[in-house]
């Protein structure tokens, strides 16, 4: 137990969930977005890995990061296009739509990879470029602190300052409360003039946007290359993450965090000889345990409003 | 000579045309010699018995999950599930295979017996959370592929895994609990007539008795449903147990008929597979022995492509995307469906 600790208690440890946890709070806000417009996006998963690619892909072509990174956010932003065009236009089921995108992802991804490179497991041969981290002046001189939040890769702090926009897009603006109306009554937001096609269009770009960070992250940060199914079900977690965090930006970042941490201890806990691949169920139980609650708990209020005397 | 009624039929088969006529596209691409690997992909699966073989082979485990799925979709269950259960009835099934020793006949009945049953349990609980508290059942269904994919793993990595294969697969099954082949010089195995009596059990189960009747009503409308008398919570339940058995059942068929050693280290795909062929099927369980040929066809193509051609096999995801996409894409070729309805009630 002294060795857990002794691994837990340390700064390098609470560097490693920020670490762990930028991919999913990203895609986690993405499926917050369209959550919230109320269509489930479960593509995230593929969104991110073609977006792994593309920004691969780009920045070697144009030795630049900074443009690989626009490639990999637009290529992202396009698939949730693609599927928001399907879903939307022409009615295909949102959730066998999110299959297709998946399916699509881990094969096709694989296909143009090996065409480029001539390798189906990973893009070694492509000389693609990795986004900077950033020592924070001041910050970094901070005891105990500076080494935790100072030194990051620049996107784990643009995922932190996603949180922030992301709130005050749903909270605080004009769009933000027709996503929310629209999610919540479509029928009552078309009735006072809301296009729900058109806000549902843009909460599925957003969704596939953050996404899109996120893959970029995966290529570009957290590892420097492509590899193949390399989210390894990161979207699959964002997506349970969401879901726990009942559709508040607040929550969603908080159990991002959590399912990070869990993340990071998997590692920590090996340790002790728990095996890592049950650590690895445990966003997953948590999603289920947490879904059950909330499940119980409106079926219980639904039940005495129709018991009581009151409402008729 | 286009008749309303057969519209379900020429849009599946606009599907399939456009769906091909994609891959054509992306072959001539990305080939040096399309015209020959176009010839590969169509004609080499029905070149020689082997790879006929091979087709049915590889339909069995699409027609066990697309017949699960095709089940859950019929009750209006968004339930995703089939894949991690397929997995890990795999897995219950290939402990019984290495453990137990047992008669010929019996070992592979008890083995699969046992798989598919952990199967039904495993697929209840979503059911279950469903009826009684209208827990999503997508949401659910996908957090325990994962759960049982990990667990799994967690059974083949530390209590299963034969240390001196140089692979990540477990122990060799004992010879007794294999299934036995059917046809000589393929690989084809006794699963095809589990698979087929499955099939035809669930056709008549689903249109001529009153479960059935039910279970297809509650997927139309459920409150309907409730309303009208039908226990509609226990139908959910129901579904949720016979599909899960169905693709335990498929899990544990295809370890004890391909394999002699449990050898997944990730999710085999083969439960989204079974969506994509319960789609093609319409929810019809005869028409899903079809759908999954179909399906093992173009991805036997797609093998045999890869290894005599220049382009990859990985193309077949593309493929099914855009088959997903538009099958059950409710507004693709609805104008034309209109324009026919229009004609005819005039001519009427």
């Amino acid at each position: 137990m002294n060795s857990l600790f002794d691994v837990i208690f340390t700064t390098d440890f609470a560097f490693s969930v920020l670490r762990v946890t930028t991919p999913i709070l990203f895609a986690a806000l993405g499926a917050l977005i369209s959550n919230r417009a109320g269509i489930i996006n479960i593509g995230m998963e593929g969104i991110m890995l073609v977006a792994a690619l593309a920004g691969v892909i780009v920045s070697s072509y144009t030795h630049s990061a900074w443009v690989g990174l626009l490639g990999a956010v637009m290529s992202g932003t396009l698939i949730a296009g693609i599927l928001a065009f399907f879903t939307l236009k022409f009615k295909t089921h949102i959730i066998l739509g999110g299959v297709a995108i998946n399916m699509f992802a881990s094969g096709g991804t694989v296909f143009i990879l090996y065409l480029l490179s001539g390798d189906k497991g990973s893009s070694t041969s492509l000389a693609s470029k990795v986004l900077p981290s950033v020592e924070i002046p001041l910050l970094k001189d901070i005891p105990v602190l500076g080494p935790i939040l100072s030194g990051h890769h620049i996107l784990t702090y643009v995922s932190i300052i996603a949180v922030f926009v992301v709130y005050y897009l749903l909270n605080r603006t004009p769009l933000g409360l027709r996503i929310r109306s629209v999610g919540e009554n479509p029928h009552a937001a078309q009735s006072v003039g809301v296009s729900v096609v058109i806000i549902q269009y843009m909460a599925l770009l957003l969704s596939g946007f953050f996404a899109g960070l996120g893959g970029a992250y995966m290529s570009m940060g957290y590892l420097s290359l492509f590899t193949r199914d390399m989210i390894a079900g990161r979207g699959w977690i964002a997506i349970a993450a969401e879901s726990m965090g009942r559709s508040t930006t607040v929550g969603t970042a908080l159990t991002s965090l959590l399912f990070g941490t869990a993340d990071a201890l998997s590692n920590a806990l090996q340790v002790l000889k728990i095996p890592a691949e049950l650590i690895a169920t445990l966003p997953y139980v948590a999603t289920v345990i947490g879904l059950v609650i909330y499940a119980v708990s409106e079926t219980r209020k639904k039940n005495k409003k129709l018991k009581s005397p009151l409402v008729k | 000579m286009f008749k309303v009624k057969y519209f379900e039929y020429i849009r599946t088969s606009a599907v399939i045309v456009i769906a091909l006529a994609i891959a054509f596209l992306i072959i001539s691409l990305v080939s040096n010699q399309p015209v020959k690997t176009i010839g590969i992909f169509l004609f080499e699966p029905l070149s020689s018995k082997g790879h006929i073989g091979n087709v049915i082979e590889m339909a069995i485990p699409l027609m066990f999950t697309g017949l699960a799925v095709s089940l859950l979709f019929r009750a209006n269950m968004f339930n995703l599930g089939a894949e991690g259960i397929f997995y890990f009835s795999g897995v219950v099934t290939s402990v019984l295979a290495i453990h137990l020793t047992l008669d010929g006949w019996l070992h592979p009945i008890v083995a699969i017996a046992a798989g598919s049953i952990v199967g039904a349990l495993l697929s209840a609980i979503p059911g279950i959370l469903k009826a009684k508290w209208n827990a999503n059942e997508l949401v659910t269904s996908l957090m325990f592929n994962n759960i049982l994919f990990g667990v799994g793993l967690y059974l083949l990595n530390y209590h299963l895994r034969d240390a001196k294969a140089f692979a990540n697969v477990s122990y060799k099954f004992e010879k007794t609990a294999l299934l036995s082949k059917m046809v000589p010089g393929t690989r084809i195995h006794t699963g095809l007539l589990i698979v087929i009596v499955l099939i035809i059990a669930a056709h008549l189960f689903l249109y001529k008795t009153k479960w059935g009747y039910e279970l297809r009503m509650t997927g139309i409308n459920r409150n309907f449903a409730r309303y009208s008398g039908m226990k509609t919570a226990k139908v959910i339940i129901l579904v949720h147990l016979i599909a899960g058995f169905i693709a335990g059942m498929g899990g544990s068929v295809e370890v004890l008929g391909m394999y002699n050693r449990f050898q997944w280290t990730s999710l085999p795909g083969y439960g989204l597979d079974g969506a994509l062929v319960a789609m093609l099927a319409k929810n019809n369980p005869i028409s899903v022995i079809g759908a999954a040929l179909f399906l093992a066809y173009i991805r036997i193509g797609a093998d045999m492509m890869a290894r005599l051609s220049d382009v990859p096999s990985e193309m077949i995801s593309i493929i099914q995307a855009i088959i997903i996409l538009l099958i059950s894409a409710e507004q693709f070729l609805k104008f034309w469906k209109n324009r026919m309805l229009l004609k005819e009630a005039k001519e009427a």
